[in-house]
């Protein structure tokens, strides 16, 4: 049997000459990002809102959370499904199992081919799922983000649970007050590119610049990807660089669980300051036996039906996602649409041993 | 390396290499035929089943949703046919990708871009074909090695970030709402086609082809017989890595975010396409229409399931029995025919 002993070599060394050439070639021409044709801007809305519309019944809802089996966004999506009953429409959630960049696409497009009335989403990456929202757009199924938002141009609300300012601010200054100001701090994210995430650490960041907390010095972030498993080593490694760490603020509830999870069996419990973002129902025990002292929240029942509302009434073209329009959502009464298609749902709320046992979600 | 004189092998003993002379009943039982039914089956259950799966859109999506992991199984199945095998695929297109989003960020050209980003890829087979070859090392070793090496390199050229913002032209070229004017196939996907046949005739229809069974049979027997091993493992790595940093382009494109975490975990949906599609994990056995016929079936099943609002855990698990399905599928029969035979032999002592 024949095979040219030289055939693999040259093949290589052909392609490797090839690819230089054209590297050589193309150095001092052609696409840059300076000179590249950026998509179609900003889609403003485009029609008229009717503020006297009745809302629509039967209306069709999707929630797509950043992934599947995360106990929070059952919360919120659950809420989200059940306010969709009040106005006479249904909801369902649908969505991967993991929350990575890619994962919510696919379900985006057979959301379109099921001809939904509107996609509520969650983005895991604000760019990665544009393409699709952007066509369901085109066929008329109103976008909305909630939670963590996408591009602006690929939606037409935001449901922003807090002003993310706020959060980030006041998760840092409440750490400040229980550490004294001073010492080492880390924060603990979910994955890397959650926009939510990453907006409140550049927050929480500005918000150190501030010359109270000229002595403390936040030393790492670290990412658990919001997996239970990867959140609990990640803290483990955090205690492990840094022995001496004063406080970890953890802005996601799958981290701050499983961070007070190992806090509490370990012999940092007391040492060490965890706040952050959690659900009562989480963190009940943590609290109660002094792992935890305090951690902030929304409610994420709120959020969920607030998102439903605000869907349904842009689907029911009482309002376009331009800023200044009036939408009632329901038993929370009148909302108003702000800067960039956003609403906000409120401030957050801070659980201790005191208030945490009215709370059950 | 000896240089070992080229004989020519007459019949190289290679079960399930291209076997022309196969009866329809022998053809009616090799898995990969199977495979293809059931591709068949599931697609005509999908038309008559489930509203828009059949629409132009939904099977452009659909397939070319597909695209990345198709395109490195091409490759893969040459290795797994060798008896190699490289887990590093899917980090080397995240690699591809973070590269693609550093350099654009970076003001490079994305003309410039593409070539270097597929140098790194051809460097990066390169050191698998070479730790396996020359170091003797076991592909699964050596790469499982490289998967975190490429992986962490991603991370190191892009570190968090998601870069965006990616021109309009190229992105259009890979996006599913772009496709062969008249057909749902989109430009990834016609791609894909194209370099199956090209994979096709390699594998069944050259030499080459036919060293690659004989080096997965028996690879000692293979160097005996005049084969250059070495350097056909060492090219085998080489266009693996090539296809993995090209996917890593087409997904970056695709999604219009390169990032460093992009196709986390796809080696093992490459993997578990190129076994669905009945290659033997030993090597030496398998074709390429399989392996077609498995990535294509795991995409149009994920597509129907979801499409049909069947829970990401049910599409695992059917995925999950399938891969049982294939492995033991052949092993039954080949235990059947042998009892058949034997008794065969046994009434004409």
């Amino acid at each position: 049997m024949t095979l040219r002993t030289a055939a693999g070599r040259r093949a290589v060394t052909t392609a490797a000459t090839a690819l230089s050439l054209a590297v050589a070639l193309s150095a001092c021409s052609g696409t840059t990002k300076d000179s590249a044709d950026k998509g179609p801007a900003k889609s403003g809305a485009t029609a008229k809102a009717d503020p006297g519309a009745p809302l629509k019944k039967g209306l069709k809802l999707a929630f797509l959370p950043k992934q599947i089996n995360n106990p929070y966004e059952k919360i919120v999506d659950d809420a989200g499904i059940a306010a969709a009953k009040e106005y006479g429409g249904t909801g369902k959630e649908v969505g991967p199992s993991d929350a990575s960049a890619s994962s919510q696409v696919s379900y985006i497009n057979t959301l379109i081919q099921q001809r939904q009335d509107a996609i509520l989403v969650a983005a895991n990456d604000p760019n990665a799922v544009c393409g699709p929202l952007k066509q369901a757009m085109k066929k008329n199924i109103k976008v909305v983000a909630y939670d963590s938002d996408t591009a602006k141009d690929c939606r037409q609300l935001f449901i922003n649970q807090a002003s993310s300012e706020e959060i980030g601010r006041s998760l840092v200054q409440h750490l400040g007050e229980q550490i004294d100001y001073k010492g080492k701090i880390a924060i603990l994210s979910a994955t890397q590119n959650a926009t939510n995430q990453n907006t409140w650490i550049e927050f929480m960041k500005d918000e150190l610049k501030l010359p109270k907390y000229k002595d403390m010095k936040l030393v790492k972030v670290a990412y658990g990807d919001d997996a239970d498993q990867k959140s609990f080593q990640q803290t483990q490694g955090l205690m492990q660089a840094y022995p001496d760490l004063k406080g970890i603020i953890s802005p996601t509830t799958v981290g701050i669980a499983a961070a007070a999870r190992y806090l509490s069996d370990s012999s940092y419990k007391g040492k060490v300051v965890l706040n952050g973002l959690g659900t009562p129902n989480q963190m009940r025990k943590y609290v109660k036996n002094d792992t935890v002292e305090q951690f902030s929240l929304w409610n994420p029942e709120e959020l969920g039906y607030l998102g439903s509302y605000a869907a349904a009434a842009l689907a029911s073209g009482q309002i376009t996602g331009a800023e200044g329009e009036k939408f009632k959502a329901g038993k929370l009464g009148e909302y108003t649409i702000g800067k960039d298609g956003e609403v906000i749902l409120g401030k957050p709320t801070v659980f201790d041993k005191k208030n945490i046992d009215r709370f059950d979600f | 390396m000896a240089m070992a004189p080229e004989t020519q092998k007459a019949e190289p003993a290679v079960p399930g290499a291209a076997r022309t002379r196969g009866s329809l009943r022998s053809l009616a039982l090799r898995w990969d035929t199977a495979v293809g039914a059931l591709l068949v089956a599931v697609f005509v259950a999908g038309l008559g089943t489930t509203d828009g799966f059949g629409s132009a859109d939904n099977l452009a999506f659909a397939f070319n949703d597909i695209a990345e992991v198709a395109l490195i199984a091409l490759p893969m199945t040459l290795l797994v046919v060798a008896g190699q095998v490289d887990l590093s695929v899917a980090s080397m297109l995240g690699l591809g990708s973070a590269l693609t989003g550093a350099l654009w960020d970076a003001g490079w050209a994305f003309e410039t871009i593409v070539p270097v980003v597929l140098l790194v890829g051809v460097a990066g087979g390169l050191l698998n074909g070479w730790l396996v070859t020359r170091v003797g090392l076991p592909s699964l070793a050596v790469t499982i090695g490289t998967l975190a090496l490429y992986r962490g390199l991603a991370s190191v050229a892009l570190g968090s970030d998601a870069v965006t913002d990616f021109p309009q032209t190229y992105a259009d070229w890979a996006v599913d709402t772009t496709t062969v004017p008249g057909t749902f196939l989109t430009y990834p996907v016609l791609l894909f086609v194209v370099l199956a046949v090209v994979t096709a005739v390699v594998l069944h229809a050259t030499g080459l082809g036919r060293s690659l069974f004989a080096i997965g049979a028996q690879e000692e027997a293979a160097y005996f017989a005049g084969i250059r091993v070495k350097r056909i493992k060492l090219l085998l790595f080489v266009v693996t890595g090539l296809f993995s940093a090209f996917a890593g382009i087409v997904f970056t494109l695709r999604y219009g975010s390169a990032r460093a975490d992009n196709g986390l975990g796809f080696e093992m949906l490459v993997i578990a396409s190129v076994l669905l599609g009945g290659i033997d994990f030993d090597g030496g056995k398998g074709t390429l229409f399989g392996a077609v016929a498995g990535v294509l079936l795991i995409g149009v099943l994920k597509n129907l399931l979801t499409l049909n609002d069947i829970a990401n855990e049910v599409q695992v698990i059917v995925t999950g029995l399938l891969l049982v399905a294939s492995v033991l599928t052949p092993r039954v029969i080949a235990a059947v025919v042998e009892r058949r035979h034997r008794r065969a032999a046994g009434a004409r002592p």
